[in-house]
């Protein structure tokens, strides 16, 4: 038999029974789609945190205390900002960060327990977070420790009222945190939540009335979570590191090599962000690897059915001189066909299902061309590893016997 | 004068079992046929005409002996080789009729020419000896009837265009007519003599003495071995007893 009549043979032996073919594949189908959207879903997540992060300033290096060094929590500075800031060539801004513990915040009608972040003057240019109303706090106010906050876009409606309707203008009302009393000057833009941190419900104050105020006093006094640097460029940013790091070890007196703070990029924290989804985007392939697998099974189900059904037929086909090879071929042909069908099936249901999540919900996909090959490969492997058992039990049965088959 | 036998078998063995539950279906047949006959193999149930049948359909091996069909010894090739045989030399005709159900008598008729190795044809070229297959047997009007759509005699009419569509050497009928009534049988009988007349070799088995009698010589099975071997209609079988 040549290549188009095995085919033309399978394509019969498959709509023969339409109802049930198309049950069988349903199984291929749904593991091939699965596979599809899955990785969709992940690689959409991973798309959209990449973006938040690289939302978060331009160019960003970000300097934290390393976690497990002895002493750790007091060696990153206030000076060690200031010093970036005059000393590394290359970087256009510097803000630090430090977070006063919960306290309450007070308008005149409202309070709320949070924490205030006390920052600098570059903060929004650094970490790309704009002003909406108002201004931003100075370097000015910044060295003589002014009471003055800059709300968040969320805090701004919740202490003040929705300023677009009924609110008042929350600029130049007097908000209470802990016991101290600061003027507004300044509302930010709405930005959101990004990597797990709400910006829109933050209430920014100067790093320096963090210091004064708000940190126990078994703490050095000038101590900062984050430095966050903004290099001029990308092409400056690997001098800028190298220069921060050094710079550093010297301060802090620390061999370059083990460093008791960290460097990183935000490409090292989209990095490891998908390390954690990874390993989530791993198991639900396995997920659809399973399902693959079912549906392999039921193929193999179906066509040691149709094998027994048909020994009259393969009686027939002998008898008249088909070998054991035709036979083997037109059975494998058959299995094949049905995961191949079910496998096209399930690319076009994967593409469309990870399109209408994509357009319908709030789920970002991203169809990973890769994912379509993998899933559709995986289909036909699926295909001629259970096809093949059935069709060499078909290719071996004994024609007299076949022919007697009732 | 001293023309190639068709079938020329030497001392066929065919032992089912082991050791000392080891049975003799066959314990040593010797036969020639040749080309040009039209032979009956008769036995009751049980003696060996059925297996012997399958090993000169190519369907069986012999576990003894010597099986030359058409000039090819074919007793141990394997079972590639003798699906080609059959392919290639022999006809079968069988009692059930064995056609492809779904499908129509045209395709039926095609399905030897596609595993046909040696010559690769169009399908045009199936279809259209398909259809003068047909014709031959007086059914070029039921070309595209599906089996459940014919008579009896009609589908052992395909199933007989369908033996012949590889021109074979031997045509081996499995007792053609026992699923007919007497007047379909009859006809089916005409066909088959017909084609013995047009030069085909016949080789039928069968336990009704009224149908061997339309042959020329009967080949008498019984314990597996030749019992007796009559031309010219003369029938020495024992009658088996009524009931088969």
């Amino acid at each position: 038999m040549n290549f188009s009549e095995i085919l033309h043979v399978a394509w019969e032996g498959i709509t023969a029974n339409k109802i049930r073919s198309l049950l069988t594949m349903l199984g291929i189908i749904i593991g091939v789609a699965a596979v599809i959207v899955m990785i969709a879903i992940s690689a959409g997540t991973e798309a959209t945190i990449a973006e938040q992060i690289n939302s978060l300033g331009a160019n960003l290096i970000i300097v934290t205390p390393k976690r497990g060094t002895p002493g750790a929590s007091r060696t990153l500075l206030y000076d060690d900002a200031e010093a970036i800031a005059e000393e590394v060539h290359g970087i256009t801004g510097v803000a630090s960060e430090q977070t006063t513990t919960t306290l309450i915040v007070k308008s005149t009608d409202t309070a709320l327990e949070m924490t205030a972040t006390g920052t600098t003057a570059d903060f929004p240019e650094v970490r790309d977070v704009p002003v909406g109303d108002g201004r931003f706090f100075t370097q000015q106010e910044l060295d003589r420790t002014a009471k003055v906050a800059v709300l968040g876009y969320g805090i701004a409606i919740d202490l003040f009222g929705d300023a677009d309707s009924s609110g008042a203008d929350p600029i130049g009302q007097t908000v209470t945190i802990g016991a101290t009393k600061f003027t507004v000057v300044g509302v930010m833009a709405e930005k959101g939540l990004v990597a797990d941190v709400d910006y829109d419900g933050r209430i920014y104050i100067p790093i320096t009335v963090v210091f004064q105020k708000f940190l126990p006093s078994q703490m050095a006094a000038d101590r900062v979570r984050t430095i966050y640097a903004q290099a001029e460029s990308q092409e400056t940013m690997e001098s800028a590191i190298l220069q921060i790091e050094s710079l550093l070890a010297r301060r802090h007196d620390v061999e370059l090599d083990s460093p008791d703070f960290v460097v990183q990029t935000q490409q090292d924290i989209i990095s490891a962000q998908e390390a954690t989804t990874a390993a989530f985007r791993s198991l639900l392939a396995w997920v659809a690897g399973v399902s693959l697998i079912v549906g392999g099974i039921g193929i193999m189900n179906i066509m040691l059915v149709s094998v027994t059904e048909r020994t009259r037929e393969i009686g027939i086909r002998q008898s008249v001189g088909a070998t054991p090879n035709d036979i083997r071929w037109q059975f494998l042909t058959e299995a094949l066909m049905l995961s191949l069908v079910g496998g096209l099936i399930g690319v076009v249901a994967g593409v469309g299902g990870s399109w209408i999540f994509g357009a319908s919900g709030d789920m970002r996909t991203v169809i990973v061309p890769t994912s379509i090959v993998l899933a559709f490969g995986s289909a036909a492997i699926v295909g001629v590893f259970f096809g093949y058992f059935p069709a060499n039990k078909a290719a071996q049965l004994d024609p007299i016997d076949a022919l007697r088959h009732e | 004068m001293n023309q190639q036998p068709i079938i020329q078998t030497a001392d066929l063995r065919k032992i089912y079992g082991m050791g000392d539950i080891a049975v003799a279906a066959l314990d040593g047949v010797s036969v020639r046929i040749d080309p040009g006959e039209f032979v009956s193999i008769m036995g009751p149930s049980g003696s060996g005409k059925s297996t012997l049948m399958n090993i000169l359909g190519c369907l069986d091996r012999p576990t003894e002996g010597q099986y030359i069909l058409a000039g090819e010894d074919v007793s141990n090739l394997d079972k590639e080789q003798l699906a080609a045989i059959r392919n290639r030399k022999l006809g079968f005709i069988f009692q059930s009729y064995n056609l492809l159900s779904r499908t129509t008598a045209l395709k039926n008729v095609m399905l030897p020419l596609l595993y046909d190795q040696d010559n690769h044809r169009s399908n045009e070229e199936r279809e259209e000896m398909a259809r003068a297959a047909l014709a031959s047997v007086g059914l070029a009007d039921r070309v595209n009837h599906q089996p459940n759509e014919l008579s009896g005699g009609q589908k052992q009419r395909v199933a007989i265009a369908r033996a012949l569509i590889n021109n074979p050497a031997l045509l081996l009928a499995d007792e053609p007519t026992g699923n007919l009534d007497s007047k379909s049988s009859y006809e089916i009988m005409d066909l088959l003599h017909d084609l013995h007349d047009r030069g085909n070799t016949i080789v039928m088995v069968t336990h009704e003495p009224d149908i061997a009698k339309h042959t020329q010589r009967v080949i008498c099975v019984r314990d597996g071995q030749v019992e007796s071997d009559g031309r010219d209609g003369a029938n020495n079988c024992a009658q088996p007893g009524a009931g088969d």
